[in-house]
């Protein structure tokens, strides 16, 4: 085999350890899954009420009120879901690395990068999942999605290229952590950035300096190119934003934490 | 080096440095293939640290470093693919059964399902873990964990095994079945690089042994040219005052004295007539001695008689 199958094959066989580490660790997935879920829970019928009120710019498929402020939210929660995700992925490898398993892992013959290539895979799963649980959630709840089946391939397809990109960049930052603990709280600021986004209200209602850097930071255009795919909103220039942010910021992460990889020494 | 075609392990000029404080401080050895090499040291004295750069988990800052003819340097890919590492620290996955375990490192040798649950079968019924198999590994005991550790390290068949500390916080009776374990391999032919703080364990299980003091090697040898490097342990004596071990310091030649303690230790070899003769000067002196104690040499003897000074004190120092 060339060294490109075996990475491929180990991969696979490192990620079906993690994927039955998670099932053995179930309350890790339920934690990651249930902050989206109080979010949503949270905005729509505590806040929804009198946000949608001013958003009537922002509602979209004819909606108005509480639900259509669920219309609006959704796409917004599915990225949040996202967030949420990757600070498993952190954990788990930290996990790894600060175990005596990992040691055992380098000193055998494994394809260059299946190490991570398995987590990087088991959290895509669960990623995915997680998003499966939290828009049937908010469809039982009244969200009404208008996108034909090309728009909703588009929308997934984001969906996982974006939490590629962040899943590497957790898989980093899991990496760079001493602790577990550090890597639990590390990956905490990225469920902070969809408040400073478009995710819960349109950027256009915020002052203008949060409004710039809410404008030019990657959660604006993935939320508005995905609430376009789901709901029929406008989205421009914001899909090459999208891709673009995803498409670098999953570069940047996978060479970081194969340096990290690479370098990490054992304590 | 001539040998080195039969040599599995080849150590030349190793140093390794962290920050300003040199761990190895250029270390030569080699191991020959199908013998069992015992590293014999204290706490800090870079065993870890030698395991750690032969199994390609760091690098070293100089030297050379071939294990199976494979330069841990350029080709560390052939090295892993000889080798197998058990070091101090369980390298199992707690979240999966021991079964599951074995049969991770099973698919990662890439052998196949057939070859790959044979060995599985093979290695839990040897190591004595096919009733807890289907266990979750959290709930093994501590010498449990280290058989299904070094059966883990067998999957692949490695030809060179490399055991950090295999007996460490084991209780005597996990500590006896990892030795025979370790016998068992020995029997089958692989090189087995082992480091240890108990010179009983090198002794029973090593062909050659090589003590390491601060970062140096100090003393090799099998054990019986060890052994007979140490005056034949010696006898411990506890006084009620520190006039009386002086005095007895006075009397007694080869005697090291500790002050704080009150003990002396005495190089005696244990024969009837060497003790007879020690009690004879003390009762010549007229000293009073509170205790006596026989003691058979231990890696304290090795070290005091190889480094002038004691394991104590380099635990102290690091």
């Amino acid at each position: 085999m060339t060294s490109l199958a075996y990475t491929v094959t180990d991969s696979t066989i490192l990620l079906r350890r993690n994927l039955r580490r998670l099932r053995r660790y179930p309350s890790l997935t339920l934690m990651l899954v249930g902050m989206p879920i109080v979010f949503l829970l949270l905005f729509v019928y505590v806040f929804g009420g009198q946000l949608s009120h001013g958003l009537s710019g922002g509602l979209s498929g004819g909606h108005v009120g509480r639900a259509g402020y669920l219309n609006y939210l959704t796409p917004g929660i599915l990225l949040v879901t996202v967030a949420a995700a990757v600070q498993g992925t952190a954990i788990v490898v930290a996990m790894d690395m600060t175990g005596g398993i990992i040691d055992r892992f380098r000193t055998m013959s494994i394809g260059r990068g299946a190490v991570l290539g398995g987590h990087v895979l088991a959290s895509m799963i669960q990623t995915l999942l997680s998003i499966a649980i939290v828009l049937a959630v908010a469809i039982a709840l009244g969200f009404r999605p208008t996108g034909n089946v090309l728009h909703w391939l588009a929308a997934i397809g984001l969906i996982a290229l974006f939490a590629f990109a962040l899943i590497w960049l957790a898989a980093a930052l899991g990496l760079a952590a001493k602790s577990v603990e550090t890597a639990s709280n590390t990956p905490m600021f990225l469920t902070m950035l969809p408040f400073l986004a478009s995710s819960f209200v349109p950027v256009a209602t915020m002052p203008i300096v949060l409004r710039q850097f809410a404008e030019y930071q990657p959660f604006t255009p993935v939320t508005e190119t995905l609430r376009g795919l789901l709901t029929g909103t406008h989205i421009g220039g914001n899909a090459i934003g999208a891709v673009a942010w995803s498409v670098g910021l999953a570069a940047v992460s996978y060479l970081w934490a194969m340096r990290l990889y690479e370098q990490r020494q054992p304590s | 080096m001539s040998a080195t075609s039969q040599s599995a392990i080849t150590v030349t000029g190793l140093h390794k440095s962290y920050g300003a404080t040199p761990v190895l401080d250029g270390v030569d050895f080699t191991v020959a293939t199908g013998t069992v090499f015992a590293l014999l040291g204290p706490n800090g004295a870079g065993k870890t640290t030698i395991v750690r750069i032969l199994s390609t988990l760091i690098p070293a800052d100089a030297g050379e470093v071939l294990v199976t003819g494979h330069d841990v340097r350029t080709a560390p890919d052939g090295v892993r693919s000889a080798i197998g590492v058990t070091g101090q620290f369980s390298a199992v996955d707690d979240l999966l059964t021991g079964r599951e375990n074995m049969a991770l490192m099973a698919a990662l040798h890439h052998l196949g399902r057939a070859a790959g649950e044979a060995r599985v079968n093979e290695l839990l019924e040897r190591f004595d873990l096919t009733d807890a198999a289907e266990r979750p590994v959290s709930t093994y005991s501590g010498g449990m964990r280290r058989r299904l550790d070094l059966a883990m390290t067998l999957v692949g068949s490695p030809q060179v095994i490399f055991l950090d500390e295999p007996t460490t916080g084991l209780d005597p009776r996990s500590r006896r079945t990892m030795w025979d374990s370790i016998r068992d391999l020995v029997a089958s032919g692989v090189t087995i690089f082992l480091t240890t703080q108990y010179l009983d364990e090198a002794d029973e299980l090593a062909d050659r042994i090589a003590v390491l003091d601060r970062g140096r090697i100090v003393a090799e040898g099998t054990a019986d040219e060890l052994k007979r490097r140490i005056p034949g342990g010696h006898v411990q004596l506890e006084f009620p005052t520190a006039e009386a071990l002086d005095a007895a310091t006075a009397v007694l030649e080869g005697a090291a004295g500790d002050e704080g303690r009150l003990v002396l230790r005495v190089p005696n070899d244990g024969s009837v007539a060497a003790l007879r003769n020690l009690l004879a000067r003390l009762d010549d002196a007229d000293v009073d001695v509170e205790r006596l104690s026989m003691h058979t040499p231990d890696l304290d003897d090795v070290f005091f008689a190889v480094t002038g000074h004691q394991t104590t004190e380099e635990v102290l120092e690091r």
